[in-house]
């Protein structure tokens, strides 16, 4: 019988260590859950705020504008999306860092080096993508191309962490191509896929793996 | 009925080699210094037990230098894969016979 625990503790241990050197278990859904409030009310403000439209399509309000208040417009718009990714990122780390000190764990490992590289190339592809479609004026292309990049990097990382962030990243990269297709609703799907999605997404990691 | 224990190997039954072959299992590569935080053991002990599974070809060592530093790491080898799998095998057959 003690061989018996022995072993079956062996195998334990074996599963432990084995996810624990190649997963990076210290994300928190307080992060999902602190990026979905921003990104709501920055959507909300984008949308009620700096467009002042009662429909969600972003053409048109810029269309029928003089050219001063386009620019001052688009200026405002980045602003607003740029406050909402760094409250973001600065929830993600610090809840992370949080989580990690907790369980007595460092936040710099090789496998969170990895889960950061693999999220970060399809990140900064994306960004690229969407300053060229800013500067070719190409407006309706900068949502979906956002959500699907921010998808496609979120599949690419959810091999170093929990799998809930791949299935996370599929959800963005529907909401994506629905942008696309919905053109006139942009805004509504940049708040349900940086919004919602993350606001979901930051419960159940938070109800299940507690914190 | 009896589990067969031939397939357990004698190389495993210490636990520094057994974290230290699940780790290996599980990356491509690994350095000295990440594998004795992971592991939680000294300098000393965890060399020891990579020499001894070093000198059974289970793992290889890269030396290399990143910058100035030099820096070992350590991967699994395909005897090292197979023997390891049949290891776990045996650990979980034993459990399941018991």
């Amino acid at each position: 019988m003690e061989n018996k625990l022995d072993y079956s503790d062996d195998i334990k241990t074996i599963k432990k260590i084995m996810e624990e050197s190649s997963r990076f278990l210290s994300l928190s859904g307080l992060s999902g859950l602190f990026a979905g409030f921003f990104a709501v009310l920055g959507g909300c403000i984008a949308h009620f705020g700096i467009l002042k439209s009662k429909t969600f399509f972003i053409n048109e309000p810029l269309i029928n504008l003089p050219i001063q208040d386009i620019s001052s417009i688009k200026i405002q718009l980045i602003t607003d999306a740029l406050l909402v990714l760094i409250l973001a990122l600065a929830g993600a780390f610090y809840f992370s860092y949080r989580k990690a000190r907790r369980k007595g764990q460092k936040i710099w490992t090789p496998v969170s080096k990895r889960l950061l590289f693999s999220l970060c190339i399809p990140l900064i592809a994306g960004a690229f993508f969407v300053i060229i479609f800013y500067i070719e004026s190409q407006w309706h292309l900068i949502v979906p191309s956002m959500l699907i990049f921010y998808g496609l990097a979120l599949i690419s990382a959810g091999k170093f962490t929990y799998s809930e962030v791949f299935y996370l990243g599929l959800a963005e990269l529907l909401t994506g191509f629905s942008a696309a297709i919905f053109q006139g609703s942009a805004i509504l799907f940049w708040i349900l896929g940086f919004g919602f999605l993350h606001l979901a997404y930051g419960l159940i990691m938070y109800r299940k793996y507690k914190g | 009925m009896k589990a067969d224990i031939s397939s357990l190997n004698k190389l495993f039954e210490n636990r520094v080699r057994l974290g230290i072959m699940s780790v290996l299992s599980v990356n491509d590569s690994y350095d000295f210094n990440n594998l004795k935080e992971t592991l939680g053991v000294t300098d000393g002990n965890l060399a020891s037990h990579l020499k001894a599974l070093e000198e059974n070809n289970l793992i290889k060592v890269n030396k290399q230098f990143i910058g100035r530093k030099p820096n070992t790491s350590y991967s699994i080898t395909e005897t090292g894969v197979n023997l390891f799998k049949s290891h776990i095998k045996a650990l979980e057959d034993i459990i399941r016979l018991q």
